[in-house]
């Protein structure tokens, strides 16, 4: 066996049942698709529902649509795509050994997420004040089909989940700008900045889907 | 020997398109039972045969066969096809009823059967149908989703809440045949049960023209009470000697004091009686669940008499 | 020797020399590491296998004893021991907890944990902190429906069918919550070990010298992450249905109550194949070993495991052949689920022709699997039955189905299961347990089980339909006969729980190999050592390779310093997964 597969046995980060931090580094990324994968899925389930409902009541989702902020919208979708820039640009600065570059890039990410985070809250309370509320509790008068609260269920539990994934994101945003400050993380070794990249990416490719479904109904 | 199978496994035969069914039934259990049997052989066989006879045995390092894997996917493949073809036909022959057929409209509701002609004439429990005739069930559910099931006849089908469902059938004999209900409803789901009445078509005439079930002379009034237990429904939650099922037992009632769920206590008297069978929800004893449906329109004033008599009569 | 230079194989030469574990070693991963932190904190898949057999004995037990009381109430039509109200918790309990908390989890949680690593040459999982948390998943579930039970139960039935779930009083939300939550176990344990039989395999282990075993676990576990999430989803909209009313299944609201069977069932299909599926690994290795003979048919009955976890996606709509489906529906589903038969007579026909010309030990691991093969094939056969649209009409909902499941999950998954424990005891626990005591406990199981559940496709085909708690009068012989063969299949399991118990305590030493079989987790000691193998193990044969030595499965590369040793050709994995093989 050659020195260097030796050597990066014996790195701290490398897991004792790898061989060695490629192999480690390889597993983790296949890890992190899977789970993409079943998060397709899982979402993907709420997506059918909203298929089979809008074909079975069109015109309560053209009106529910309508009543939505498309400004709103597009400005937190804008900040989701800027925000996985940010968080693509941190993971070149780790991979090319700049920790305080990384720290700063992840931070500007966690803010973009708390900016779509208090927008989605600023919306729902402004919604929940014209009586616009899921399910049962649905008051709003503007919109005459007498459907529109499957829209409205629709759109909350759909953009709930997808806002409890973005709180989750931010969550790991702090956990590695920690972890980077503490030297966990180098040109060496970055794989959970990378894999997070991963998932943050899917949770704004779900947004792009949403806002369409939601907001752009014609 | 089909038949044989069909006799052994299933109920009599009693609808027209009963005895295609059970063909195919039996010639799934014959070819199973062959193929079962061959299995079993060959294990036992082998199991012999080859039985280790020592520490050194050399065995076979034969690892695959094509033209044998080929031959025992093509077999069962050939055999499949027939017995899907065979369902396919049927089932569509068993799901698409004649033009002509006779219409009855079927209610379930927790948890008791019941069917509305198209005179407006209404019957719990028991569904009267003319002999040799298609018959077609318009059914629909007030509550949760049911199943209609009658075994002897060979069919069954969903009833739900938001949309009608339907079967059809034709039986060529005159009999009576059991009714099940067969998707889980709750506490009540093995009593909902119900009778088909295959009759001539003069008696189903005969039937059809009557009143709204009078009380056959001669019968005390208690009497029709307790006949009316059974086919209204109520046995479905009442019992009378004392047991609690869903709703309050009624051996004893008449002239007790009983406690509601909103504090107040009552005495069980006639108006009480007549209350509860008009509008359950008022006045709920304590303890029971508010599910008992109303039967207005449903019993005329006779009849809720004598449920009055034969409660009083439950000492 | 094979060789592996043929056509387009890559191969590797490498420097390899034989290694001999101990057979037994008194330093092994149950007693390495002491203290109950080490093994609430643990992350050797070893240890997590046998926390998941503890929970999971435990949850078949009790969901074992409520079967017992449900078959007692119907040994007379009306009230024998229990009202109505109860039975109908007391028949949803049983169903929840024997398909979430102990189908779907146990064999991957136990043997798969185990024995994966071990099979293909590793040290552990890929993530073995993620396994942990699969492990805390799984019985947080378990939690959450204890305290359901304990606080007021449910009484909707596992499949939860709406408007029944929304409108019923009973505890639905906690029950469905710990469902989902230990839906995230299966989850996760199926994505650790579809990286790991990728990732982590030992040198030369490429995928046509995998043990069925691994093929077996590998379908499932994609099975796993495909299928769970949908259940996730499905029962949060229960959840989010019952609480805010949103209007997606209940009519009432303008929902649809089909809608909700169709999901249900996009996962509880598939969820049924990831119950049998790892069974079928276990039965195939079994046959192989225990008819000391190459399995037949290798290719064919891999292909076909993964053939099965794909169409198993394609068929749900069979369990709503009369809910309100369109005719056009039922008859596609009717034709897909028949082709699922091909691929499963495959694989009986192919461990049939294993057997033929082979040298077969009756062991009690062998028993387990012959027993297999006659009732899966029942099952197998009533589910043919059930996927012709006409019979369906009369049989669906009734006690033929019934049958038909426990033919396939319990005459199936179980009897495998208990096939695999008792061939892996002496791995996992270095103790022999009493053969005869097994054999007796065997037979009681098989005619217990027999007499339980063939009347019930009488009962079905006459008409009795299931879920009930009274039933017409005319019925009651059939069930009391199933009642008493309960109490046999009670018997057998009780006389299981001596004598394995009596092996942990008193049992003889086990060997390293005490079925003389050639795949790698018997070639280290029973029990192994915590990381496994004191070695990087080389493969050079496929697993069923009998007229071999055994000396011949026991190389491995040389470490570190060492000299001499011999060269070795090996075949190189598929996409150069051994580091070590990129550095030579």
């Amino acid at each position: 066996m050659s020195d260097a597969v030796a050597e990066s046995r014996h790195d701290s980060h490398v897991y004792h049942h790898f061989v060695d931090a490629h192999q480690q580094f390889d597993a983790s990324k296949m890890g992190m698709w899977i789970f993409l994968g079943t998060e397709i899925l899982f979402f993907g389930g709420l997506f059918a529902a909203y298929i089979i409902f809008r074909s079975w009541y069109p015109q309560a989702f053209i009106d529910g649509s309508n009543a939505l902020d498309k400004l709103v919208g597009g400005a937190d979708t804008l900040d989701l795509i800027l925000s996985s820039l940010t968080m693509a640009l941190a993971i070149h600065s780790i991979q090319t050994n700049k920790q305080k570059l990384t720290i700063i890039y992840l931070g500007i990410t966690f803010v973009l997420g708390a900016f779509f985070i208090g927008s989605h809250i600023m919306e729902w309370l402004d919604n929940f004040s014209h009586g616009m509320y899921p399910g049962s509790a649905y008051a709003f008068k503007g919109i005459s089909d007498s459907h529109a609260y499957v829209f409205f269920s629709l759109y909350y539990l759909m953009t709930g989940l997808h806002g409890i994934h973005v709180l989750v994101g931010m969550g790991l945003m702090v956990w590695l700008m920690v972890k980077t400050k503490r030297g966990r993380f180098s040109s060496e070794y970055f794989t959970p900045v990378e894999i997070t990249g991963l998932y943050w990416h899917l949770v704004d490719i779900f947004w792009i889907f949403l806002l369409p479904l939601f907001y752009l109904v014609a | 020997m089909l038949d044989k199978i069909s006799r052994f496994f299933l109920p009599p035969a009693k609808s027209t398109f009963a005895p295609s069914v059970d063909n195919l039934f039996s010639f799934i259990t014959l070819v199973s039972i062959i193929m079962l049997i061959g299995i079993t052989v060959a294990m036992i066989y082998f199991i012999i045969k080859y039985r280790k006879r020592s520490d050194n045995d050399v065995t076979s390092l034969v690892d695959h066969n094509n033209a044998l894997e080929v031959t025992w996917s093509i077999i069962p493949l050939g055999l499949i096809l027939i017995v899907f073809s065979w369902g396919f036909r049927d089932y569509i022959r068993m799901f698409t009823p004649p033009p002509d057929a006779y219409e009855i409209n079927v209610t379930a509701q927790q948890w008791l059967w019941k069917f509305t002609y198209a005179n407006g004439k209404s019957s719990v429990g028991k569904l009267y149908v003319p002999q040799n005739r298609p018959v077609r069930l318009v059914m629909k559910s007030k509550d949760v989703i049911h199943s209609f099931f009658v075994p002897d006849f060979r069919i069954k089908h969903d009833v739900l809440p938001d949309r009608y469902t339907d079967v059809w059938f034709q039986a060529p004999d005159t009999g009576r045949s059991q009714i099940f209900c067969t998707q889980y409803c709750g506490t009540g789901h093995s009593n909902m049960l119900g009778t088909v009445i295959v009759q001539t078509n003069n008696q189903f005439e005969k039937w059809l023209k009557q009143g709204a079930g009078g009380k056959p002379s001669g019968m005390s009034l208690a009497d029709y009470g307790k006949q009316l237990y059974g086919s209204q429904g109520c046995k479905a939650c009442h019992s009378t000697d004392g047991s609690k099922i869903v709703g309050p037992t009624w051996k004893g009632i008449y002239g007790s004091k009983v406690a509601l769920s909103d504090g107040k206590t009552v005495t069980v008297n006639e108006n009480y009686i007549r209350e509860s069978i008009l509008n359950p929800g008022a006045q709920i004893v304590k303890g029971f669940p508010n599910v008992m449906p109303t039967f207005q329109g449903q019993l005329n004033n006779d009849q809720i008499d004598a449920i009055i008599a034969y409660i009083k009569s439950l000492k | 020797m094979e060789t592996a230079a043929a056509a387009n194989r890559k191969t590797v030469t490498m420097k390899v020399r034989r290694y001999v574990m101990p057979e037994h070693s008194e330093l092994n991963y149950l007693n390495q590491e002491k203290g109950i932190k080490s093994w609430l904190l643990t992350r050797d898949h070893k240890r997590i296998g046998l926390m998941y057999f503890f929970t999971g004995a435990i949850v078949f037990f009790v969901a074992g004893l409520i079967a017992l009381t449900i078959r007692l109430e119907l040994w007379t039509p009306a009230k024998t021991i229990i009202d109505a109200h109860t039975y109908n918790e007391l028949f949803t309990l049983h169903g929840t907890l024997m398909i979430f908390f102990f189908l779907v989890p146990a064999v991957p949680g136990i043997l798969g944990n185990f024995f994966i690593p071990l099979q293909i040459g590793a040290k552990d999982v890929a993530f073995p902190r993620l396994n942990l948390l699969s492990y805390y998943l799984y019985l947080t579930g378990i939690i959450f429906t204890v305290v359901t039970i304990l606080t007021h139960g449910v009484d909707t039935g596992w499949t939860f069918y709406a408007p029944y779930s929304i409108k019923s009083t009973t505890a639905v939300i906690p029950m469905t919550t710990g469902i989902f939550i230990t839906g995230f176990s299966s989850i996760l344990t199926g994505l650790n070990f579809i990286v790991t039989i990728h990732k982590l395999r030992a040198p030369g282990l490429t995928w046509g010298k995998f043990p069925l075993f691994v093929w077996g676990i590998y379908a499932t576990s994609i099975i796993q992450i495909l299928a769970t999430p949908v259940l996730a989803i499905t029962l949060a909209l229960l959840i989010m249905e019952r609480l805010l009313h949103v209007g997606i299944f209940n009519p009432a609201l303008g929902g649809d109550p089909v809608l909700y069977e169709h999901f249900f069932w996009f996962y509880s299909h598939p969820a049924v194949y990831i119950m049998i599926v790892p069974g079928f690994g276990i039965i195939a290795d079994l046959i192989a070993t225990f008819s000391h003979k190459r399995l037949f048919g290798y290719w064919f009955v891999a292909i076909s495991t993964l053939a099965i976890a794909f169409l198993g996606f394609l068929v749900w709509g069979h369990h709503m052949f009369v809910a309100g489906q369109s005719m056009i529906a039922s008859i596609v589903f009717s034709l897909l689920t028949f082709m699922i038969g091909i691929p499963t007579g495959i694989k009986i026909f192919n461990w049939l022709a294993t057997m033929y010309k082979g040298s077969v030990r009756l062991k009690v691991p062998m028993l387990y699997a012959l027993s297999f093969i006659f009732l899966f094939s029942i099952g197998g056969f009533t589910g043919v039955m059930l996927g012709a649209l006409s019979v369906d009409v009369q049989l669906h909902a009734t006690y033929y189905v019934v049958a038909h499941f426990h033919y396939v999950m319990f005459g199936g998954m179980v009897i495998a299961l208990l096939g695999g424990i008792h061939f892996w005891w002496p791995k996992m626990f270095g103790k022999m347990y009493s053969e005869t005591m097994a054999r007796i406990s065997w037979f009681l199981i098989f005619v217990g089980f027999n007499v339980t559940f063939f009347p019930q496709f009488i009962l079905g085909a006459k008409g009795m339909p299931r879920r009930y708690y009274n039933y017409l009068p005319q019925f009651q012989p059939l069930h009391q006969l199933s009642t008493v063969g309960s109490w046999i299949l009670a018997l057998g399991f009780f006389i299981m729980l001596g004598y394995l118990l009596h092996s942990l305590i008193k049992g003889k030493k086990a060997p390293a190999n005490p079925w003389d079989a050639r795949t790698l987790e018997w070639m280290t000691s029973s029990p192994p050592p915590t990381e496994n193998f004191s070695y990087t193990p080389v493969v050079i044969h496929g697993p069923y390779e009998y007229q071999r030595p055994i000396s011949e499965f026991q190389l491995g590369l040389l470490s570190n310093g060492e000299h001499g040793g011999d060269e070795l050709e090996v075949e190189a994995p598929s996409g150069g997964n051994s580091p070590e093989m990129a550095n030579v």
